[in-house]
């Protein structure tokens, strides 16, 4: 354990120098505060619009960016020591390969959380004192679900990229996959999907299509932050199937922490018979 | 307890046979030096013994356990070719990591860095760092915990004279305190003083292994006799004619003849040519690690040597 927790120290210290840490933090806390005050100017207004609102507005700009951090952040975990030469010397010392991913994970996911908490928690914190008459239990609920699903969303996409590091040898490589990932997951998946829709013209298994949703974690992550208002009106596009879903918040829960577990089981699998 | 135990190791890359029936062990105090061409394998039963991977066939077994075990690995340092770090933290942020991997004593750190001559750099990042800077954060990485066994890949490269012949007062030191250590280099000369055993390994094989004598008996490698004949070449080389031995005599160019003879006619040739008055000076050439590490490896011509 304590060889897991050194690992995880050094990336923790590393995102602190490089000032990851600081530069996800002030982008989070930038957009939250953003979206607070101007979500509502498409309607003609500057100023808080409604808790429901800006969570959703947050929850689809968060689609785009958090699988896109999380994988910037992780993509070189295997195969940028590697590269670097350290890989080797690391697996000398009395480390096993599984705690050396282990470690990276716990570095990793604990800066995107600590990110996440700080400036989403921030943003929070300033709506709640500054917005009159905005209920601050609500909001807080609010907050915290968006919060906690969002750091599950981002282990995801880490555990995701470590898959790709421990498969390929180069980091550009690395990259180009993860790239690929991110368009996949937030940009092709739903067009795919609704374009299935449209074009089987009902002939599909209606019962089938919202199943569909979960094999997307970024769709997961919408529904929750969304459908958990209870305000059906709101859905758009390929969404609508996930208000046909018969598992509830707490399905959507279990299949975001499935969807870093099953990917990081994987990682630790491949990196095991990985040759070094 | 040997410090590694390698008995009838085999180990095949995609099919193709990297080491063949590989018998080769270390006691503690003990230096071996690890020698042969590039992709002779030498890296390979390294890897093998750090636990890295696993042997085809055969037994490998490190330190009286199981290679790659943590509870063996943890008595193991080890200097790899052309050693990197990490470029954004300094040399003490570095060995600091590397000792609470190990679970050695954060104490030693400064101590160590010290040792390998960092002192005034331990503070800076290894970004900028010389390839000698990088090769003694190296070694200190692989003395961390005071290891019992010592494994160092071309530890001189990079390092000027002082600090090489620091470097092996080190590793002779270690050696005294019971460490088994090996080292891997391509200069011979450098490092012939300092081993106690070299082992030659050519194609995936030990070709030769033993002491320096014993390698030279095992090589039948002729002695180099050179005299400095004291009242004319022809007579020495009259008297040597007519001697019992069967040298090979060269006439070098400062007037001296060399003699090649077999180690056992040696004496024999001396006593003659002591005895005959017609010699004003002696000098003998053993032959040299590089003259045998060449007569057992260069049988194949450079194709051989250059690996695939």
């Amino acid at each position: 354990m304590s060889s897991v927790w050194t690992i995880a120290r050094k990336e923790l210290s590393d995102s602190l120098r490089n000032r990851w840490l600081m530069a996800i933090s002030l982008v989070f806390a930038s957009l939250a505060l953003g979206i607070a005050w101007f979500g509502a100017a498409a309607s003609g207004q500057v100023g808080y619009a409604s808790t429901p609102a800006t969570i959703a507005s947050l929850a689809s700009l968060g689609i785009f960016l958090i699988p896109l951090i999380a994988l910037l952040l992780a993509y070189d975990a295997v195969v940028g020591e590697e590269e670097g030469g350290t890989l080797l010397l690391l697996m000398t010392y009395p480390l096993s390969r599984s705690q050396l991913l282990l470690g990276k994970f716990l570095g990793h996911g604990l800066t995107l959380a600590l990110a996440t908490l700080i400036g989403f928690g921030v943003a929070g914190v300033a709506i709640a004192m500054l917005v009159e008459d905005v209920s601050v239990a609500n909001l807080a609920v609010a907050m915290l679900r968006f919060i906690a699903s969002t750091v599950l969303l981002g282990w995801g996409f880490i555990a995701l990229a470590y898959v790709i590091s421990v498969r390929v040898s180069e980091k550009p490589v690395a990259a180009g996959l993860s790239l690929a990932v991110w368009f996949f997951f937030v940009l092709i998946f739903d067009l795919v999907l609704l374009g299935t829709l449209v074009a089987s013209e009902g002939q599909l298994n209606a019962e089938l299509l919202p199943w569909l949703l979960l094999l997307n974690p970024t769709d997961i992550y919408r529904l929750l932050n969304i459908v958990a208002f209870g305000d059906g009106t709101q859905l758009s596009g390929v969404l609508s199937l996930g208000a046909d879903l018969p598992i509830g918040a707490g399905g959507l829960w279990l299949g975001l922490v499935l969807w870093f577990a099953v990917p990081l089981s994987g990682a630790l699998l491949l990196f095991r018979n990985r040759r070094i | 307890m040997s410090c590694f135990r390698l008995e009838n190791v085999s180990y095949r890359y995609d099919k193709a046979p990297v080491l063949q029936g590989v018998d080769l062990s270390l006691e503690p105090g003990e230096i071996l030096g690890l020698f042969g061409h590039n992709g002779a394998g030498k890296t390979t039963s390294i890897k093998l013994i750090l636990g890295l991977m696993q042997p085809t066939q055969g037994k490998v077994s490190v330190l009286g356990g199981l290679a790659g075990d943590p509870q063996v690995t943890q008595h193991i340092g080890y200097l790899p070719e052309n050693v990197m770090f990490y470029p954004q933290l300094t040399g003490r942020e570095i060995l600091k990591h590397f000792a609470r991997l190990k679970g050695a004593s954060l104490k030693q750190v400064p101590a160590l860095l010290e040792q390998v001559g960092l002192e005034d750099a331990m503070d800076a990042r290894t970004r900028t760092y010389s390839k000698g800077m990088r090769q003694r954060l190296g070694l200190a990485q692989a003395l961390l915990g005071k290891p019992r066994l010592l494994m160092l890949d071309e530890p001189t490269v990079g390092l000027d004279p002082v600090a090489t012949a620091d470097l092996y007062r080190l590793l002779q030191g270690l050696r005294d305190e019971g460490a088994g250590i090996v080292l891997c280099s391509h200069v011979l000369p450098g490092v012939e003083p300092y081993i106690d055993r070299a082992a030659i390994l050519t194609d995936g094989a030990v070709k030769a292994s033993g002491n320096l004598g014993s390698l030279r008996q095992q090589a039948h490698m002729p002695v180099s006799v050179l005299l400095t004949p004291a009242n004319g070449i022809s007579s020495l080389e009259k008297v040597i004619d007519e001697s019992a031995t069967t040298g090979r005599m060269t006439k070098t160019g400062q007037g001296t003849l060399r003699v090649d003879v077999q180690p056992r006619e040696k004496v024999a040739l001396l006593e003659t040519v002591m005895a005959s008055g017609e010699v004003a000076d002696v000098s003998i050439h053993q032959p040299s690690l590089e003259d045998i590490y060449v007569h057992f490896i260069g049988t194949g011509g450079l194709a051989h040597r250059g690996g695939r």
